[in-house]
């Protein structure tokens, strides 16, 4: 079982992940359309670049832009949900010691303690999350089970990696189901609105170039998001 | 495939159909007729295969429902943080709908979308710079609009609007004649007391072609003498088109494409025609944005520009002050406490709030800026055409509420508004909430302290 999980398996979680990552790129791109997005990307290159920079450094840092200033503490948790979501498997000591044994490379890895606050932090701001939507009226109305399923996605190799590694009763089981749930991650990410993972920077990116070029950029004006 | 007589999926294009509609007062048999309206779900379905490309499809599947877009949005606010106002619910509750069921839906639904897409939402396009996923919600709703428009629900008065494009290439019913007439019967009214002005009609190679909002041929006509006066004071040589006058777009609030580059088409015309160096459009928000902004789009121009440098009123009236082509009397700058209704047409989507400031420096001792301001400003509550729909006077009058408490904050009793519907809005407001609040266009105010030249003062004052 572990044999197939971390061998074909994972190998087939990957490549889904890689190129269906890349499909989505080039689709969106492709389906872009100056006359009916009104934003003419080909021409007024310089200024749309501009934009999508500007569009897409403002939000990607904590407390960059007024929407996010508004609202501190949501701020805080998405951006610990996503730094721990995406630093620790990458840079968790065990994963490296895997890479190092079957491929001979490895990342500069975290001290073990490091990414076992990390995924906590992920775990406890997931729950956050959820709690919020289950609080806040405006958020309720626009929350549905797909939702929810998504948040199950991303936190499962978390919180079974987080049991495997403490070694509770049945390290196998969790070992296996932590890896199985990754992979499930992985698959789930080009095909479902874990996209954002790439379609963020894609959309914040044409919305900034419709800023950069039509709606002000052009005339010197910077819009602080 | 039922269809009214009134309310249906042609478009207006003759007089007798406008009257026809007019005739219908405040729509009555076409709202009734409208419940008899089928929808075309294949021709629906089809459009958005077409037209629904990935900017707006990945809006919609990545909507990561954290519902930061709910305080950004006046509506929401002014209806007591109801969640049905959230942003993203409203779109993905019609237009998300509409995609999902690939056009599969009825009249009733057709009808609700229609409601939320005229009176929940201003197209003011505030919630895209909320969201973190770059959302822009008020140009799905201006979509959406169009999908609206093509099915015909669409509110009575936008159909007539966009029907008043068709025919007059105007929102209203003003003809070539009667603009030419209005032009030349306000440059007799003023003469006397400005010697030398004209308003020349058509005048080739002119450093401005100075283009209008229809209303102001129509029902405001001083407003043009006041453009004209303020062109002559600062020694424009300026022109104003026989054709091609009219900038604004009830078409591109009703989402009739069609119609919304037939309008601009007959502006860039008499650009063509005339071959100014500049335009510069009257103090209208939306006039501005569907001429200038989106305009050369519809009609294809690949330079996302108009035919020739167009600015904006303020543009002209701040460069005028720096320059000073104008001159303001200090002794008659505003003193009382005075505030700036930034207008999402062309301060949010246009970036031309330093210009409002510089203006304000010149002729304001005591400017008060509203919160938030600038691009972040809130609608004024009557925006995207809704100020001129009757069905939705209820929606719109509770969504003032923002505005009013935003102005009555500032501590500022007067307000420059140069955007006809902000100026509309504004004025309703103080209708319904009487707060003794006070408006302005930025042409009357500075023709109040602005310093006529010696050379340009009538006779008799030049002898006393």
């Amino acid at each position: 079982m572990y044999q197939f999980v971390t061998g074909p398996l994972a190998w087939l979680a990957f490549i889904i992940f890689f190129f269906g990552l890349v499909l989505r790129i080039v689709l969106y791109v492709r389906g872009l359309d100056w006359k009916l997005d009104r934003v003419t990307y080909s021409v007024n290159v310089s200024y749309g670049i501009k934009g999508a920079i500007r569009s897409i450094i403002f939000w990607i840092f904590p407390f960059g832009t007024r929407s996010m200033r508004k609202n501190p503490v949501f701020t805080v948790m998405v951006f610990v949900f996503h730094i721990g979501l995406l630093i620790t498997p990458v840079f968790l000591l065990a994963h490296n010691v895997i890479l190092e044994e079957k491929w001979g490379i490895s990342f500069w890895t975290l001290p073990e303690t490091v990414s076992d606050i990390l995924t906590i932090a992920v775990i406890v701001s997931a729950l956050f999350l959820i709690l919020r939507r289950i609080a806040l009226p405006e958020v309720r109305i626009i929350t549905n089970a797909y939702d929810y399923l998504l948040m199950v996605i991303s936190t499962a190799p978390f919180i079974t990696g987080f049991l495997a590694y403490h070694q509770v009763s049945g390290y196998e089981f969790w070992l296996i189901l932590h890896i199985l749930s990754a992979e499930v991650m992985l698959v789930a990410i080009p095909f479902t609105k874990l996209s954002h993972m790439v379609l963020f920077f894609l959309s914040r990116g044409q919305l900034g170039m419709d800023y950069g070029i039509k709606r002000g950029g052009m005339k010197g004006y910077n819009l602080s998001w | 495939m039922a269809e009214g007589t009134l309310c249906n999926r042609k478009m207006i294009n003759t007089r007798e159909a406008l009257l026809e509609l007019l005739a219908d007062k405040s729509g009555k048999l076409y709202y009734e007729e409208m419940n008899q309206l089928d929808v075309q779900t294949n021709a629906l379905a089809e459009t958005i295969r077409a037209t629904c490309k990935s900017r707006i499809r990945t809006w919609l599947e990545i909507c990561t429902h954290c519902g930061l877009c709910a305080e950004s949005c006046f509506f929401y606010l002014a209806n007591n943080n109801d969640p049905k106002q959230v942003p993203s619910y409203k779109i993905q509750s019609t237009l998300g709908e509409i995609v999902k069921r690939k056009g599969n839906v009825d009249n009733a639904f057709m009808q609700m979308t229609m409601d939320t897409a005229w009176a929940k939402c201003t197209c003011c396009n505030r919630c895209g710079m909320y969201c973190p996923m770059g959302i822009d919600m008020g140009v799905m709703f201006g979509y959406l609009r169009g999908l609206c428009f093509s099915q015909g629900f669409v509110p009575w008065e936008m159909k007539i609007g966009s029907g008043m494009h068709r025919i007059f290439r105007a929102q209203m019913d003003v003809t070539v004649e009667d603009w030419v007439e209005t032009c030349d019967w306000m440059r007799e009214e003023w003469e006397d007391d400005y010697p030398g002005l004209e308003i020349p009609v058509d005048k080739k190679g002119a450093d401005i072609i100075y283009t209008v909002n229809a209303r102001e041929a129509k029902h405001y006509p001083e407003d043009i003498a006041e453009a004209a006066v303020l062109f002559h004071l600062a020694g424009e040589n300026w022109t104003v088109p026989s054709e091609g006058w009219e900038l604004t777009s009830l078409a591109m609030f009703a989402g009739d494409w069609e119609a919304c580059k037939m309008q601009v088409e007959t502006v860039y015309d008499a650009m063509y025609r005339l071959n100014p160096k500049q335009m510069v459009a009257t103090e209208c928000g939306h006039a501005y944005r569907a001429t200038v902004l989106e305009g050369p789009y519809w009609a294809g121009l690949k330079t996302g520009k108009p035919p020739v440098d167009s600015i904006h009123y303020v543009e002209w009236v701040a460069d005028a002050l720096r320059t000073g082509k104008l001159k303001i009397d200090p002794d008659k700058k505003i003193k009382e406490p005075v505030t700036y209704q930034d207008s999402c047409n062309y301060i949010r989507s246009g970036g031309l709030s330093d210009a409002a400031r510089e203006i304000m420096s010149y002729i304001a001792e005591d400017f008060r800026e509203m919160t938030p301001n600038r691009e972040h400003n809130f609608c004024c509550g009557g925006g995207g055409g809704l100020n001129g729909i009757g069905r939705y006077r209820q929606e719109r009058n509770a969504g003032l509420k923002v505005k009013r408490d935003q102005i009555l904050a500032s501590g500022a009793k007067l307000v420059v508004s140069p955007c006809h519907n902000c100026w509309d809005a504004i004025r309703d407001l103080e209708e319904v909430y009487e707060d003794g609040i006070r408006w302005s266009f930025l042409k009357p105010l500075l023709l109040k302290m602005v310093i006529v030249p010696e050379h340009l003062k009538p006779a008799e004052s030049e002898a006393t």
